[in-house]
């Protein structure tokens, strides 16, 4: 079962690269999509069952695999927009630098003080990889749609740490903590469709009256 | 003795017939008969019988271009095994000899096209060049792999060690491999999505638009040793995609035979649900294969 | 008791959510403004034991910081009756609803003792305050809330972040992870120190993003300067004030660490001071007066955050003054707010002579920069002279005359924005608008800085007991 966990977290962080490397949004709402589910199956694998995980795991897929991408895309069709164009940064780089950063994260992890039981998983590398990717999505493209994607997958790193201590985040917290996440993407939604109207673009580099005359 | 000798026959003959398939296959999704399974060889045994012409302007590297890229490509086919049984030539370090001959006749190629001083068939030699770039990292992650799991620098070795253990033990990095070597197998090959062999527009080819002032044997040699091509970068994906040996030497034969041909299918399946890609978004996937076989690298030596 | 805090403004913005008219809804905020504070109020006196499990335990810490909540919430709930009566072509949803859902999480951030519970309830005050930054729907206040959302949104993700390593430091040290605060200090000795560190370095990071210490400040004066003066009240002086609960809730770990305290009270200085440089810098010559009130926002949590990396006998100065701080912002987004509305500009090219204009606002905004500059007798002099004296004691030299001297290009850098506002003729040629003051706009403010003036002549007695229970849990021997 840890070694299927193991090859599932292979498959969250190639996710991460095709996020990196596609323009389409729709694509890249798919693959955090697919990312969520596989998060929602990943604690099933690695804790006995009980009831609070089928409730963490019914509770995830949920939020993280089917409404958090419909109200994404959802936004997306409202603005009528299908591609990122002109990120900051091209997508091969970003593409080389995602790739740079998951190596890091690999000699990173091997440097950190890890319990025994975890020294051999791949969860802590996966998560500092798939918080990085989070954070260049966010800093390099220019769509509000794409920078709440970037937030997505940093929100999707952080989880895949947390999944090596489920115990210590009770259910009340964990669903707060899902039904935040899902109230947060939901307001933003809100807003790209307030943005979309106001300025007949998502392009988050319009957004630059409010500076320092 | 008798694997030698079937290896050298399976690899002279066998390789048209996986273009016929392709083609076969590609004509069922379009809905039409097509060409027979057999119209690959057809068509060689009829331009081997044609006569040459050659440009005045060209020398004789133009002539040895498909010379030696044939060979570059036979040798190349006999350094891997097939189907389980050791190649014909092996020893240690014969990867990086491997991976060369295919330098080797991609140079011959696009000299050749560089030698009619033809302004596509420059363009072409461009394209090519720019974009084997970008695919041999991939092949040479993958190959170096293999290695550090097999721990083997034989390609011998290397590439009859997958079993189905390995693939369980570390599932993840293997596929990782399979998806960069067929990544490699369709850019190398000039097949779609990178490069369509049928397009008839100068423009948008790569390499066959390399290969337009051929004609006679020389165009057969040049068909004949892509098919050969494809067959031994097919025969490394198989061989790492499949890893299964009986045990039986010609029912290990068989199966090989039968993974070729699947592979083929695929191809052609591949070739017929996907569009070219743009030009500018070609680099985009060779740097993403590179990068899945630069990952697996990275799974197996932590 | 303690759940009726958390319950009641819940049920509230049912309540606001059911009514139909926009006329009648905000009077729901005064009856639960009104209900919240009583409650408090007896909950200061005699607060219940801690709940049995733990998570649950309004302690001193909690007392103030809730204290300086239902206040000024109160406030700014009659407050708002008297503004939403001006804003009647608005529908006022939203914003009610957003206001007393984000009552409900401040509540709940004060007593609960559980970390990953006030990270929720944190999370929750940020999303609920997106839609009331957006209340003036341009595209000035859109782009305001897009990046106070996507800044604290990534900020406090960086905080779970660092709960978890808090987490994970505990599993390394006995395979027992655990958010609660109580057995965190217990075994805080034990904790693996490189995870703590980790822990430490994110958490502050996270909730410095929220409590908008420089340089992690970006959003806050454009979120500050476009939402509504009483949505900046609550920002300034609710929002602030739970973050920097969250950072109290780490430094009693590090406090019990013994080892990380060191580490964490630098970084607090060096950020406390980063940020009031920045606002002296960027308070000069600011022509926007509710972006220069962002600034001054900054420069107030920067001095909460010396005060905390000080420790001792500041610790009773940055708990005071979280209370004089949250209070005084409050009278000035208010008044300014009032302002805003009459000349329908926050500029200072346009507002001129407000005092003649607007004698109350004028004259409240006036008594505002007063206090709020830590100009005697206000109470904010007060705990800015227990921090800057602590520090000469304690023997930071450096420290202590740096914020001196902050503070002196604070003041004259506010100074010129507000003179000119407050004195003068105002100009002839603005448009006339509907806006007078009138005791619901102006009561409000007034009453709390009457307040401030009481703190600051003559602090009652349970605050000052409140506030030296608060210390001696940050470590100050009573």
């Amino acid at each position: 079962m840890i070694l299927l966990a193991d090859q599932l977290l292979v498959l969250v962080m190639l996710i991460n690269l095709v996020m990196l490397g596609t323009s389409r949004l729709i694509f890249s709402i798919r693959a955090v999509a697919v990312q969520g589910v596989i998060l929602g199956i990943l604690p099933g694998l690695i804790h006995p069952f009980s009831g609070h995980l089928a409730g963490i795991t019914v509770g995830i897929i949920l939020a993280k695999g089917i409404i958090i991408p419909y109200l994404i895309s959802d936004a997306v069709r409202k603005a009528h927009i299908r591609r990122e164009v002109e990120p900051f940064l091209g997508y091969v780089p970003t593409l080389l630098l995602g790739a740079v950063f998951t190596a890091l994260s690999f000699a990173f992890a091997e440097q950190l003080p890890l319990a025994p039981e975890h020294k051999e998983l791949l969860f802590v590398p996966a998560s500092i990889a798939t918080l990085l990717t989070g954070f260049l999505v966010l800093t390099t493209r220019r769509k509000a749609i794409s920078q709440v994607i970037g937030y997505l997958v940093m929100e999707n790193g952080i989880f895949v740490f947390g999944l090596l201590l489920s115990e210590a985040m009770p259910v009340m917290v964990e669903a707060g903590a899902l039904l935040d996440l899902l109230v947060g993407i939901f307001v933003m939604g809100i807003v790209i469709n307030h943005i979309s109207r106001e300025f007949s673009s998502l392009d988050t580099s319009r957004l630059r009256t409010l500076k320092e005359e | 003795m008798t694997d030698i000798i079937i290896h050298c026959a399976v690899a002279l003959l066998f390789p048209p017939l996986l273009l016929g398939v392709i083609g076969k296959t590609k004509a069922a999704f379009a809905g039409r008969v097509g060409a027979p399974y057999f119209q690959p060889y057809y068509d060689l045994i009829k331009l081997f019988r044609k006569g040459s012409v050659f440009s005045e302007t060209t020398s004789w590297v133009f002539r040895a271009g498909p010379v030696v890229t044939l060979s570059a490509t036979l040798i190349a086919g006999l350094l891997i095994p097939l189907g389980h049984h050791d190649a014909p030539i092996s020893f240690s370090g014969d990867l990086i000899l491997f991976a060369y001959l295919f330098g080797l006749s991609r140079f011959f190629t696009t000299i050749a096209a560089l030698d009619t001083g033809s302004s596509f068939e420059g363009m072409g030699a461009a394209r090519e060049v720019t974009f084997s770039c970008l695919a041999e990292p991939t092949l040479f992650f993958t190959l170096i792999t293999l290695a550090r799991i097999s721990k083997s620098l034989t390609l011998s070795d290397i590439l009859t060690h997958p079993t189905p253990m390995i693939w369980l033990a570390s599932g993840a990095s293997m596929l990782l491999l399979a998806g960069a070597l067929f990544i490699t197998l369709l850019a190398e090959n000039s097949r779609i999505p990178f490069d369509d062999p049928n397009t008839h527009l100068e423009l948008t080819m790569i390499h066959e638009v390399m290969v337009l002032d051929h004609s006679g044997p020389a165009f057969g040699i040049i068909l004949y040793g892509a098919a050969l091509k494809l067959f031994v970068l097919g025969a490394v994906f198989v061989n790492v995609a499949l890893p299964f040996a009986t045990g039986n030497a010609l029912l290990d034969w068989a199966i090989f035979i039968a993974a070729m041909l699947s592979l083929a299918m695929t191809i052609g399946i591949v070739e017929s649900v996907m569009a070219r890609l743009r030009m500018t978004r070609i680099p985009q996937l060779l740097v993403g294969a590179t990068i899945l076989s630069a990952f697996a690298l990275m799974l197996v030596l932590r | 008791m303690l759940y009726a805090l958390v319950l009641l403004p819940l049920l509230g913005a049912l309540c606001a959510w059911i009514v139909p008219d926009n006329r009648w809804r905000p009077l729901v905020l005064p009856v639960i403004a009104t209900i919240h504070s009583i409650v408090t109020a007896i909950l200061l006196g005699n607060a219940p034991p801690p709940s049995p499990a733990g998570w649950i335990w309004l302690d001193p810490l909690g007392k103030i910081v809730l204290l300086c909540i239902s206040l000024l919430f109160a406030v700014c709930a009659f407050y708002a009756v008297g503004y939403l009566s001006y804003r009647r072509e608005r529908s006022n949803r939203v914003l009610c609803m957003g206001l007393l859902v984000c009552l409900s999480a401040m509540s709940m951030v004060t007593m609960t003792q559980h970390l990953g519970l006030l990270w929720v309830a944190l999370e929750t005050t940020t999303v609920s305050m997106a839609p009331l930054i957006y209340f003036n729907h341009n595209a000035r206040s859109i782009e305001a809330t897009w990046k106070y959302l996507l800044l604290c949104s990534v900020g406090i993700g960086l905080a779970l972040l660092g709960l978890l390593f808090l987490a994970y430091s505990t599993y390394v040290a006995h395979h027992d992870a655990t958010l609660l605060l109580g057995p965190l200090m217990f075994s805080a000795r034990e904790l693996n120190p490189a995870w703590l560190h980790a822990a430490t370095i994110f958490l502050l990071v996270g909730y410095g993003t929220k409590m908008g210490l420089a340089p992690l400040h970006a959003w806050k004066p454009d979120a500050y300067g476009e939402a509504p003066g009483l949505v900046g009240a609550l920002l300034a002086g609710g929002l602030v004030n739970c973050a920097f609960l969250a950072i109290l809730r780490v430094y009693q770990i590090c406090l019990a660490s013994g080892t990380e305290i060191r580490f964490f009270q630098q970084a607090l200085l060096g950020m406390g001071l980063i940020s009031m440089a920045f606002a002296a810098v960027f308070m000069a010559r600011q022509a926007d007066f509710k972006r220069m009130l962002a600034y001054s926002s900054v420069e107030h949590v920067g001095i909460l955050a010396i005060g905390l990396g000080l420790g001792k006998g500041a610790l009773y100065g940055a708990l005071f003054h979280l209370l004089n701080n949250g209070l005084t912002k409050g009278v000035l987004f208010l008044s300014s707010g009032n302002i805003h509305r009459s000349y329908s500009n926050k500029t200072t090219h346009v507002v001129k002579g407000a005092l003649t204009r607007l004698p109350w606002s004028g004259g409240l905004f006036l008594a505002g920069f007063i206090a709020i500059t830590g100009s005697p007798p206000f109470s904010p002099f007060i705990s800015e002279y227990t921090i800057v004296s602590s520090a000469f004691i304690d023997g930071h030299y450096l420290v202590g005359g740096l914020f001196l001297l902050f503070l002196v290009v604070v003041f004259i850098g506010m100074a010129l924005t507000v003179l000119p506002m407050v004195m003068g003729a105002p100009p002839a040629n603005i448009e006339p608008t509907d806006y007078e003051d009138r005791l619901l706009t102006v009561g409000p403010p007034l009453f709390m800085m009457a307040l401030i003036l009481l703190l600051g002549v003559w602090p009652p007695e349970f605050l000052v007991t409140l506030l030296k229970d608060g210390s001696a849990m940050l470590g100050v021997q009573p």
